[in-house]
């Protein structure tokens, strides 16, 4: 299908919605494809649960809100529960190991998940574990190129953060080629 | 001292202010006995004693008598909607710091409709002169009662007389944070010239309440006579206290009338503070603004 | 005259719509905005906080909407692009000062990014109830150039066209964004600045003794001078003359009023801007504005694929509404369908404009949300039914 529609859950702080902007800025800056992406705003935003949209394409976009998700990334409990029933069927679920206790999900869904927050606190920072979950959703979701996303985390993070967030980005890639 | 205020400079020429009004505007709107445009008088005087550039110089009133002033004045001239002359004047002040920019407008006007403008200008110290012609009430719609009408006074919408509290502006501009305040009134002439005249000079927000007749609405209504009678009750009610505190300067119903320069003090401008702030900010990356732009 | 290049930065960025305005209106030249926080426009004048000290450009945060649509009209009599940004009840506030912009003539840009209302309604949610308010908000007889951006790229682009229109015709214009495409982030591509091409000031250049500020040539535009420059202009709301000064007559009233109308009038059909597809041959056309020339695409994808003749009439520019095409189109095909995110504003005019010869079908939502693909494809199969 040429149109990706993917949905990152988690609670306010956990760099949500950064990493929303992340793959919308691989996709159409680096990899000349078109995204849209749209953040949860009202009171959505402003409770426990966060969440981002973005659409990925290889032309230009029409409707711009996702109406069934291929793909999520979930990074809390209160996100799964809430997302997740919207999965499309044959859709790619990717969630925090620790952070995340799956149960219910309905077959032919594809899960997968990666103890990011271990792997960013053993790089001494807890804070980049939505790069950690980016590292290793670039792996498996084949949306973006490596290259793409790489060079999207590197100029999206705070200045001076580039060296850390970049090693946690490996660190999830490697991570799915486990 | 009140001899002092009335010798006659013998050099003064015969019509010293016409080149400073629109004298294809005349006749003026105003009534027989109103003190608006004794205060013009003033303000012209003071605004050629100034030295200011006048090229330089924008007026710029709201709504009401008051607010025709800038439309009479020889000066680049705005007359804008109701309550607004300082939000504009705003708005041409940061856009040119060149320019000094005057707002000329009325109780009404400034106090009550743009009265949230007023206070904050005065907090952030915008440099510009505030002149406020406080004739008590709404002249150009009929006299109704305004936020400096008097206790007890009688307006066409307070038929029974005034039971509101009035504002005491000096003290709600000093509160606001105005660098300059005074009052004076129609009858005194020559402090209302030096006052504008410092006013003019001083940077920041600078602010002189002018108190002045009007005879049609407010003084008919209250039986209090004509403008001549009126300017006998500042004459003989007013009090000269410089440096007052403002706390004490409220205005009653025909009673004593403090005036004088109560305020003068020094405070950053917006401008002084922005430019400031920002280029210890920002260093070599600020750029400040430059006149013009279009 | 083409844009400062200090001001532009050229590239692609991956930025919402809040943000390109602000790019927009920097390359643009506007070098003064003057606003109050107010959701879901806040974020053009965080940016614009953020950049105005570097390029030269003067932020003020007032203390209310009234106050900053006349702050921006004092800084454009002295010589600056201005502009400010709002939504909804903000708006609300601001029309008085539309009204005075009309009257003097005074060029600037206001920016509502447009959420549900009335009232607080939905202030974080997409609308598009404004469209009306936008024309007429404003007490007396004035014209209105609104434009519609759907895209972060548009909100960039249209921010641009928004300044170069008022300078063109001394108006206020309103860029009419909406909440989903104010918070929408999608690449935009900032061209090099000697490719945005720029209308500067109409100035007069000759000598204050031959200047008379409100006499208009053959296109119905004066010149203007700016405070400082030595003119002692007069500037009023109240009806005037030529020489700026106040004129209580009905022949003074009739003469300016009639002249700012015709400066639109006469040139909507230079001012119009409008995007066909396949409306040549159409049995049916689906008028849009902003998001929903977006979100009408699949309905209208869906219903050609089943072999109905529909056609899109997307509108950058809704006003001046451009009255002569739909009458055209009205004489030759079958239905209007108009989606829009309010209970039917941007159709009243598809109704007049076709004056009884074919039905325009409201597809009309109250906002919050965008529509659902699905009931404008509804709306397109039921004005063939309707018939």
């Amino acid at each position: 299908m040429a149109r990706t529609e993917i949905k990152i859950g988690g609670f306010g702080g956990q760099g949500v919605i950064l990493s929303g902007y992340i793959i919308g800025r691989a996709a159409s800056i680096y990899d000349n494809k078109f995204a849209t992406m749209i953040q949860a705003f009202g009171p959505e935003a402003r409770g426990s649960a966060c969440s981002a949209q973005v659409i990925v394409a290889e032309d230009p976009i029409a409707y711009p809100y996702i109406t069934s998700p291929t793909q999520m990334v979930l990074m809390s409990q209160e996100a799964f529960s809430r997302f997740s029933p919207e999965l499309a069927e044959g859709g790619l679920l990717i969630t925090e190991e620790d952070l995340v206790t799956v149960r219910n999900l309905r077959p032919g869904i594809r899960h997968l998940s990666i103890p990011a927050t271990r792997i960013a606190e053993e790089l001494g920072k807890r804070m980049v574990l939505n790069i950690v979950m980016m590292g290793f959703y670039g792996a498996v979701a084949g949306v973006t190129s490596k290259e793409a996303l790489r060079k999207a985390v590197e100029v999206s993070v705070p200045k001076g953060t580039e060296a850390l967030n970049l090693s946690a980005f490996e660190k999830g890639w490697t991570f799915a080629g486990r | 001292m009140a001899e002092e205020l009335y010798e006659l400079d013998e050099n003064l020429p015969v019509n010293p202010v016409e080149s400073l009004l629109r004298m294809d505007r005349m006749p003026h709107i105003w009534c027989p006995g109103c003190g608006i445009g004794t205060t013009v008088n003033c303000f012209a005087q003071a605004l050629e004693s100034s030295g200011l550039d006048l090229r330089k110089t924008a007026i710029v009133s709201g709504i009401g008598c008051t607010g025709r002033v800038a439309g009479y004045l020889n000066l680049d001239s705005f007359h804008t909607t109701h309550g607004r002359a300082i939000p504009f004047a705003t708005g041409l002040k940061l856009a040119n710091p060149e320019l000094k920019v005057v707002v000329y407008s009325g109780d009404g006007d400034l106090s009550a409709i743009g009265g949230n403008h007023f206070i904050h200008a005065a907090r952030r110290n915008m440099d510009v002169t505030v002149i406020l012609i406080n004739n008590s009430t709404y002249g150009m719609t009929g006299g109704q009662v305004a936020p400096t009408t008097p206790m007890t006074a009688v307006a066409s919408t307070t038929p029974y007389g005034n039971f509101e509290s009035a504002f005491n502006l000096p003290a709600l501009a000093e509160s606001c944070g105005a660098v300059y305040v005074a009052r004076w009134t129609a009858f005194h002439v020559r402090h209302t010239t030096k006052a504008i005249k410092e006013a003019l000079l001083k940077k920041g927000f600078s602010f002189v309440e002018i108190l002045a007749p009007c005879p049609t609405l407010y003084s008919r209504r209250n039986k209090l006579g004509d403008g001549l009678a009126q300017m006998v009750y500042y004459r003989e009610n007013s009090e000269i206290r410089h440096g007052a505190d403002t706390k004490d300067v409220a205005l009653e119903f025909q009673g004593k009338i403090i005036v004088g320069k109560f305020v003068d003090r020094v405070r950053p401008t917006f401008g002084e503070a922005m430019d400031r702030y920002l280029r210890e900010r920002l260093g070599a990356d600020y750029l400040p603004a430059t006149a013009g732009g279009a | 005259m083409n844009a400062d290049p200090a001001g532009v930065l050229t590239g692609a960025h991956f930025i919402d719509g809040d943000h390109a305005c602000c790019e927009g209106a920097i390359a643009a030249g506007c070098r003064f905005v003057a606003g109050y926080p107010i959701t879901p426009s806040t974020e053009v004048v965080e940016r614009i906080a953020e950049r105005f000290p570097r390029v030269g450009g003067v932020f003020i945060q007032m203390e209310d909407e009234i106050a900053s649509s006349i702050a921006i009209q004092g800084a454009v009599w002295a010589g600056k692009k201005a502009m400010t940004v709002t939504s909804g009840p903000g708006f609300s506030l601001m029309m008085e000062h539309v009204g005075f912009a009309a009257m003097t003539e005074t060029p600037c840009v206001f920016v509502n990014v447009q959420r549900a209302g009335p009232s607080t309604g939905l202030p974080t949610q997409p609308a598009q109830g404004d469209m009306m308010q936008a024309r007429w908000g404003s007490h007396g007889d004035y014209q209105a150039i609104a434009v519609c951006p759907n895209s972060p790229q548009e909100c960039f682009d249209l921010t641009i066209k928004a300044f170069n229109l008022s300078e063109q015709y001394r108006v206020p214009v309103f860029l009419m964004m909406d909440e989903c495409v104010g918070h929408m982030t999608e690449r935009v591509l900032i061209p090099p600045a000697e490719e945005i091409s720029l209308v500067p000031r109409r100035w007069f250049l000759g000598s204050p003794e031959n200047y008379e500020p409100f006499r208009a040539g053959p296109d119905m535009v004066p010149q203007m001078v700016k405070a400082g420059d030595g003119f002692h202009i007069h500037v009023t709301g109240l009806t005037h003359d030529e020489r700026g000064y106040p004129n209580m007559s009905v022949p003074a009233q009739e003469k300016l009023v009639q002249r700012l109308h015709d400066k639109i009038t006469k040139h909507s059909a230079t001012i119009a801007d409008y995007v066909e597809d396949q409306v040549e041959g159409a049995d049916i056309v689906v008028v849009t504005y902003g998001i929903t020339s977006r979100t009408a695409l699949p309905a209208i994808e869906r219903a050609r694929k089943e072999g109905l003749k529909v056609g899109h009439l997307r509108l950058v520019v809704v006003w001046p509404f451009p009255e002569h095409r739909i009458r055209e189109l009205a004489s030759r095909i079958s239905a209007f369908v108009v989606p829009e995110m309010n209970m039917g504003q941007v159709v009243l005019e598809v109704e007049r404009c076709s004056a009884g010869k074919v039905p325009a079908t409201l597809v009309g939502h109250t906002g919050g949300t965008v529509h659902v693909p699905e009931d404008i494809y509804q709306g397109i199969v039921n004005s063939r039914k309707g018939r």
